[in-house]
């Protein structure tokens, strides 16, 4: 019963913010509704057990990922939005497309009927296991990813020091 | 133990914790005044009470009294919000501190913890790392130059340092091989404290918490030189004692966590009667927070502030591949022992 109380109050503030996200015309005042479903997330992520999915989902994406969102909108000063009528196109084709997209869903969903329900904290999110998993079960596809992200961190080094060194020529001088 | 009895017990263990964490923020003002009064040559605070003893009473009334101020040209729901997240983050922190063994009241016993989590120290780095919010938006929500200038480096240090903070404790883990601190400490028994087996972590996490609670050396986001007071320029009475106190509660928190990760918490010589075995180790916990306290302010007098430059240079550039490089090196020993 407390988890159900608990799972409807995450619930509602996380689909809240990211309804808050849309609404709001200005980019802090967005930011912080992303930083509040982050945070509502994690604790539904607690309330099945996962631990350490919960702090991780904190530390990174509520803690550090967002941080360097609020600073680019700090930095870049950015004021409020104004207010479009929005696109036709996607008036058009999204609006039908999520609708029908979620029909879809819960029509799967309801319509299988060897889908069970796991009792809350069946699942084991011990950081042990979920080592296990990444280090040994599946440790080339993590590898793989990491490979992946240290490209897209030297393409974005590249990409950002490149105007200058065409601007200035090569720099002699370390900061 | 019945569901009363857990209320019950929580319910005290709590108010007794706040209370306690609230006074040492308060008398760790008074420490920093009285310590650097005698840095230099000065007798600091001696007129309110013994030894200046009611000066935070005298300080916390003169905030509280005073009249509070907000500008025109603030943005008002955030600069509000502001100090109130910056307190509470660090408040919260202490919830999963533990500060002394399993102790009997009566019928019941109790951990001298508010909670046991089993990965308390992510719990500490997660709320830690949320804590940036409080300052950064106070800077914005300013609407001044120079508040917005220290919210920004506030949380550009914060991101730098967090990321060898965060490896400096991998060392720790890799040996203790849990995330939960009673384990942690437990692992440390027979004085195998962890600073002797990680002394480059303990330097490591030492500097970088420095720099994560906006002390001297690393006090850019209120160098009152150049920047009047920083992100809390436009901040007076309550709001501004709020900022004043979340600082010196992260203090605390960084000092525990230095004590249990590093110093074996409140391990130490445990004798004599039943009662005073239950006390000893909260006292020896006390003592070792109380050094890095003292160690925090005693660096704040002697140490002039960095660069900025030099600031993100030392971060990145020494700090990040140090802690790399302690972690490598912790993990094939411990590979190479299994």
């Amino acid at each position: 019963m407390l988890h159900l109380i608990l799972f409807l109050f995450f619930g509602t503030i996380c689909v809240a913010g990211a309804i808050n996200l849309l609404v709001q015309n200005h980019p802090i005042n967005s930011a912080l509704s992303l930083i509040a479903v982050m945070a509502s997330l994690a604790a539904e992520y607690l309330l099945l057990g996962a631990e350490f999915v919960a702090a991780v989902q904190v530390i990174v994406y509520a803690g550090a990922i967002m941080v360097l969102f609020v600073i680019t909108i700090m930095l870049l000063n950015a004021g409020k939005e104004e207010r479009t009528r929005g696109s036709r196109v996607a008036i058009l084709i999204g609006v039908p497309g999520v609708l029908i997209g979620a029909v879809l869903v819960a029509w799967t969903l309801l319509n299988r009927s060897d889908l069970q329900t796991v009792p809350i904290g069946a699942l084991k999110g011990d950081p042990s296991d979920i080592a296990r998993l990444l280090f040994h079960d599946f440790l080339l596809p993590f590898e793989v990813t990491s490979v992946l992200i240290l490209i897209a961190i030297m393409g974005a080094v590249v990409l950002a020091s490149r105007p200058e060194a065409v601007a200035r020529g090569p720099r002699k001088d370390a900061e | 133990m019945s569901i009363t009895a857990f209320v019950i017990i929580s319910i005290i263990k709590s108010l007794v914790v706040i209370v306690v964490l609230l006074t040492a923020v308060a008398y760790s003002v008074w420490l920093e005044r009285k310590v650097s009064a005698h840095i230099q040559n000065r007798w600091g605070p001696t007129r309110v009470g013994p030894f200046g003893l009611l000066q935070p009473v005298a300080d916390g009334l003169k905030f509280i009294l005073k009249e509070e101020l907000t500008e025109p040209h603030v943005y008002k729901p955030l600069f509000i919000a502001a100090p109130i997240i910056s307190l509470v983050f660090a408040l919260t922190t202490i919830s999963v501190i533990p500060f002394g063994n399993w102790v009997d009241i009566g019928p019941w016993g109790t951990y001298l913890q508010i909670t046991d989590v089993n990965i308390g120290l992510l719990i500490v780095l997660g709320i830690t790392s949320m804590g940036v919010y409080g300052v950064a938006l106070a800077g914005w929500s300013s609407n001044n130059k120079y508040s917005l200038l220290g919210g920004l480096r506030a949380s550009a240090q914060m991101i730098s340092y967090e990321v060898s903070l965060g490896l400096s404790l991998v060392g720790v883990l890799i040996i203790t091989g849990s995330l939960s601190l009673r384990d942690i400490v437990d692992a440390q028994r027979h004085l195998h404290w962890n600073i002797f087996l990680q002394p480059v972590a303990f330097f490591i996490y030492l500097i970088s918490a420095y720099a994560e609670t906006n002390r001297t050396p690393f006090d850019l986001p209120e160098a009152e030189s150049e920047l009047v007071a920083g992100y809390h320029t436009e901040y007076s009475a309550m709001k501004f004692a709020m900022f004043f106190m979340s600082e010196y509660a992260n203090m605390v928190t960084v000092a525990c966590l230095a004590t249990l990760l590093f110093f074996g918490g409140w391990l130490g010589p445990v004798f004599g009667p039943e009662l005073l075995q239950m006390i000893l180790p909260v006292v020896w916990f006390c003592m070792k927070v109380f050094f890095f306290m003292f160690l925090y302010v005693w660096v704040r007098w002697t140490l002039p502030r960095f660069r900025y430059d030099q600031l993100m240079a030392f971060g990145w550039k020494v700090l990040l591949p140090l802690a790399v490089a302690n972690v490598v090196v912790t993990a094939l020993i411990v590979a190479w022992r299994a």
